[in-house]
């Protein structure tokens, strides 16, 4: 067979033996559309089934307000929050309580945790009883700080830092124990010293470890501040809830915990804006993990 | 002739050649705790610009033999000596590379090569380093390669990389622990090449560290041969083939009849 008949024959052969591929993969349609639309979708069916349940008079509207009610406080806040009004200052202050809270945690958390990984010390006597601390309640030493440190910002502060802290030693301390065995042996066949090895081996390895913490404890810090207000009063966020929930007024509930989520949104998104920036190297930062 | 006399023979013969780098003399190595006794008065020279390589079994001491070597681990007797000064720890002018690249995936290629001169010498000496591994990159056929960062590196390049980190300090000897046995056989084969390449062009002294009895043949001037319990060089095998070595070589019949000494040598005890 010359060389012309052999691609003649080819031709031929595919016209005639090879159909077109008929097996395709298969997507679920559900996986098919476009994410923004899934979450649209998902939030107008959650506002119609909560609207029904308020229409058919299944829940008292004390209890379960209506959407509508709902909207129209959240515009009501709002318009306080940008106007500058009172509630802008008690979100400021609540604000005050988790940054202050988060640096506090972070300082004390790290530091721990570095003397907890790091040493043997830290390890053995330490970590015993940060790990029986960290199992009790933290909610319930409220009290306590509101004793210690009044009724002021400081007692919210000490909350939101306490129950911050064990996320932030936890994740310091696992980080450190990240770098691989082979890393470290490079690093003694470097000659590199202890610190050198914590500074340029085992922080930056530990760091998708780190920020797992600060994530962890971000949620936390919140929690703290807004507990801290419950119970010891102040003018913070909480307070405003504290409030509304006993003047039975469940719309403007509804809406200062949505614009409290907003503030942890923030810091939580702060987070791995800094974490894309630092850990950009790491599989958990492409993932989002 | 017995074992011990063509033992004798051929390290002789060894270290009848140029002047010698890396000395061990009677290196013994005991693990009291676990009652092991790793290596037996080990004997090791490693002339100026040789390749050697050690080969044997899993056990057999290799990696101890390379744990002391390379300043890690201190023998329990004999010496060990490199450029004439006895070795009490890591030192500079040991170079390693290991099994895995090893590099930092949060500092770009050209920052993990200049790493060790960072650590012993700062960040000055390190940025002032960096034309010198650049012009290492360009050896290591990485040119261009430099400010790409490990993640994006296939494992042959970044082991490639680990070779440049490995030669920055200008080592007097290059310890070699299986470096390539990672990668596919295909890259290894061209891995093993390149590395005879850079080898001789930076007229390097090179102790490998492999499973592999034709990567120790096709690389290696001596090939030692060592077995366990307790770990002992039972022979070092010179080879003569002709250098450069190249992939060809590895079907002639010569090439065989080594593989098959060595193998020989490995079997008697190796697998009891």
């Amino acid at each position: 067979m010359s060389a012309t008949e052999a691609v003649a024959h080819a031709r031929r052969a595919d016209e005639v033996d090879a159909p077109d591929t008929v097996w395709v993969e298969h997507t679920a349609w559900i996986d098919r559309v476009p994410r923004a639309i899934s979450m649209i979708v998902l939030f107008v069916g959650f506002v119609v089934v909560w609207q029904c349940v308020s229409w058919l008079g299944v829940v008292s509207p004390i209890i379960l307000p209506t959407p509508g009610e709902v909207a129209r406080d959240l515009t009501v806040v709002g318009q306080n929050l940008i106007t500058g009004g009172y509630m802008l200052t008690a979100l400021w202050i609540t604000t005050l309580e988790v940054i202050y809270g988060f640096a506090i945690a972070f300082a004390i958390g790290f530091s721990l945790g570095v003397l907890v990984g790091e040493t043997n010390f830290g390890e053995r006597a330490v970590m015993p009883y940060l790990v029986a601390i960290d199992t009790m309640p933290k909610i319930a030493f409220a009290p306590l700080f509101i004793a210690w440190l009044g009724f002021g910002i400081e007692s919210k502060v000490a909350l939101a830092a306490f129950i911050a802290t064990f996320p932030i030693v936890v994740g310091t301390a696992a980080g450190l124990h990240a770098a691989d065995a082979n890393q470290r042996l490079l690093f003694k066949t470097m000659g590199a010293s202890r610190w050198q090895t914590l500074m340029q081996l085992k922080l930056p390895a530990g760091l998708p470890h780190l920020f797992t913490g600060l994530k962890i404890a971000s949620v936390g810090v919140m929690a703290g501040a807004i507990t801290g207000e419950f119970l010891g009063g102040g003018k913070g966020f909480g307070e405003q809830i504290r409030v509304a929930a006993a003047q039975l007024n469940t719309p403007r509930v509804f809406s200062l915990i949505l614009y409290l989520s907003l503030l942890g949104l923030a810091i939580f998104m702060f987070i791995s804006w800094l974490q894309r920036r630092l850990v950009f190297w790491h599989k958990s930062t492409v993932t989002g993990a | 002739m017995s074992a011990a006399a063509v033992l004798a023979e051929s390290l002789e013969r060894a270290a009848a050649q140029s002047r010698p780098v890396y000395q061990l003399r009677r290196v013994d190595k005991v693990y009291t705790a676990r009652n092991v006794h790793a290596l037996d008065s080990v004997d090791l020279t490693l002339e100026h610009g040789s390749f050697s390589a050690v080969i044997g079994s899993s056990g057999c001491g290799k990696s101890t033999l390379l744990k002391i070597m390379s300043g890690l681990e201190p023998p329990t007797k004999g010496s060990v000596m490199l450029q004439g000064r006895p070795v009490t720890g890591p030192r500079r002018d040991i170079g390693m590379m290991f099994q895995q690249a090893t590099l930092l995936p949060w500092k770009t290629a050209l920052q993990n090569i200049v790493l060790p001169i960072a650590i012993r010498d700062g960040k000055a000496a390190a940025k002032a380093k960096e034309r010198e591994a650049l012009e290492l990159l360009e050896l290591v056929g990485l040119k261009g390669f430099e400010h790409v960062f490990p993640g994006e590196l296939s494992g042959g390049m970044a082991q490639r990389a680990s070779i440049c980190r490995m030669l920055i300090t200008e080592p007097a000897v290059l310890l070699l622990d299986e470096p390539f046995s990672a990668l596919d056989e295909l890259t290894r084969e061209f891995m093993n090449m390149e590395l005879q390449r850079i080898c001789a062009s930076r007229d390097a002294t090179a102790f490998l560290v492999t499973h592999s009895i034709q990567e120790a043949v096709i690389l290696s001037d001596v090939v030692y041969v060592m077995k366990p319990r307790p770990g002992r060089i039972v022979e070092a095998v010179t080879i003569d083939l002709p250098r450069p070595r190249t992939l060809d070589m590895m079907t002639t019949p010569e090439f065989a009849s080594i593989v098959r000494r060595i193998r020989g040598r490995l079997d008697v005890e190796a697998f009891l």
